[in-house]
């Protein structure tokens, strides 16, 4: 996965509402989420129930995103692209690029910049997360995430960490907009064996085997101010498979991960453009090479969908 | 303050007439739907629906539906939505068009955002007996 096939799958993206049924598709606004940092439509750090893009019911959409964030002491690009159909389906892939800065430096690697491509697949199967307002029930949707993380010289790290460099991620996801108190509200059950997301590989067996699946929560609050302006938070549990691996190779508690959170605003001045601003704290991140500093900083998102 | 049943489909019903009063009572009413009406004309997406309609009935139903749903002193004796919809091949696009057109009139007549949700809440479940069934 690189640059020029993240550009054609934008491209197609635009191809494919240019050539669509209606002219213009038809979700409310901000109805579509925003997309994640893995590409699915939802959250800034977590999918969602419902599907991305504008299309709703008999249309097919189209959206594309670019997101940049830097915290103490990684900077992070991502940019990817979906397609939504019959405001059932959704399909979506996404590049990562982290710049390790200091950690790659401190690894003999510096300059490392670890790349993770992720290929997503969400149905959604039950429920309108808008229009169901008469009663409690939310959207509800599927999806997983094929996520595999490019070869660098990392390799030989995660070779000895015994950790994988691609892995898949499943989740069900429960969203509801509560109208009437202009309230959206998420929950995310993931199962994975990643690793800070994938972006330090799958699972790990030194000291022990650490690649059985675990299920992590993730949850997210919005309140609607008006209909262009979301506001609200999102915490992402995380576990912690790479600590047993750092222990056993000397690192003491060095490899160890901590969850992930953030604040947001999300704006859409329009149905086809979104911008997204958070503050994240994801943690400590290798806290080995980086003094255990909290990760904290700055994320900005921006997105145009048909 | 709504009250929502927890049973599926259930209607939510207004405790007291805050939300009425909240959108300028009848008269409050009556201008809105009137501006609903002109930009439901004007939009490309949902005009064609409603040129050929009873512009002056519809317009009176609706005020008397949202009289009656927001907690004002009306009983909506109108039409059902499933018959007064039937057959019109309506979309969900359609509908959500129309949701769209509603929010800029609200808008228009300066309702609080908070407000205009709570008025969509009550609204929106009827998109089950408005759009067409594929």
């Amino acid at each position: 996965m690189n640059t020029n096939l993240a550009i054609t799958l934008i491209t197609a993206s635009a191809a494919v509402f240019c050539a669509g049924a209606q002219a213009e598709t038809g979700k409310l606004l901000l109805t579509g989420g925003v997309s994640s940092i893995d590409g699915a439509a939802g959250g800034g750090l977590t999918p969602w129930a419902v599907i991305g893009t504008n299309a709703t019911d008999g249309e097919i959409g189209g959206s594309a995103f670019i997101t940049i964030a830097g915290t103490r002491d990684y900077g992070l690009t991502i940019y990817g692209a979906a397609v939504g159909i019959n405001d059932r389906f959704e399909l979506s892939v996404a590049q990562q690029d982290l710049d390790t800065r200091v950690t790659g430096t401190g690894l003999g690697l510096p300059g490392l910049r670890l790349k993770q491509t992720i290929f997503g697949a969400k149905v959604r199967v039950a429920g309108d997360a808008i229009l169901d307002s008469d009663s409690l029930m939310p959207q509800i949707a599927v999806g997983l995430q094929y996520k595999t993380l490019g070869s660098t010289g990392l390799d030989p790290t995660l070779n000895a960490l015994g950790a994988k460099r691609s892995g898949t991620d499943f989740y069900v996801s429960a969203t509801k907009l509560f109208l009437g108190q202009s309230l959206l509200v998420n929950g995310t059950l993931r199962a994975t064996q990643a690793n800070q997301n994938g972006l330090l590989g799958y699972g790990a067996t030194l000291g022990g085997s650490e690649n059985s699946y675990s299920l992590q929560p993730e949850f997210s609050i919005g309140y609607l101010v008006n209909k262009n302006l979301l506001v609200g938070a999102e915490y992402r549990f995380m576990r912690n498979k790479l600590a047993k691996a750092g222990a056993t190779a000397g690192l003491g508690n060095g490899l160890r991960s901590e969850d992930w959170k953030e604040i947001f605003i999300a704006w859409a001045p329009s149905k086809n453009f979104s911008l997204t601003q958070a503050y994240v704290d994801l943690g400590v991140i290798v806290p080995a090479t980086t003094a255990s500093r909290r990760q904290t900083g700055y994320y900005l998102s921006a997105q145009v969908a048909f | 303050m709504l009250f929502a049943s927890a049973a599926q489909g259930q209607i939510i019903a207004v405790k007291d007439d805050q939300l009425y009063k909240a959108f300028g009572e009848k008269a409050g009413l009556i201008a809105l739907m009137g501006d609903f009406m002109l930009r439901l004309l004007a939009d490309a997406r949902t005009g064609p629906h409603f040129k050929p309609a009873n512009q002056q009935r519809v317009k009176e139903q609706l005020v008397d539906q949202l009289c009656s749903l927001s907690g004002g002193p009306y009983v909506y004796k109108g039409a059902d939505m499933k018959s007064s919809h039937a057959n019109l091949d309506i979309k969900k696009s359609d509908f959500h068009a129309l949701v769209e057109v509603l929010q800029a009139s609200m808008d228009a007549k300066g309702i609080a955002p908070r407000k205009q949700n709570e008025m969509l809440a009550l609204l929106a479940p009827m998109n089950r007996d408005i759009i067409t069934p594929r």
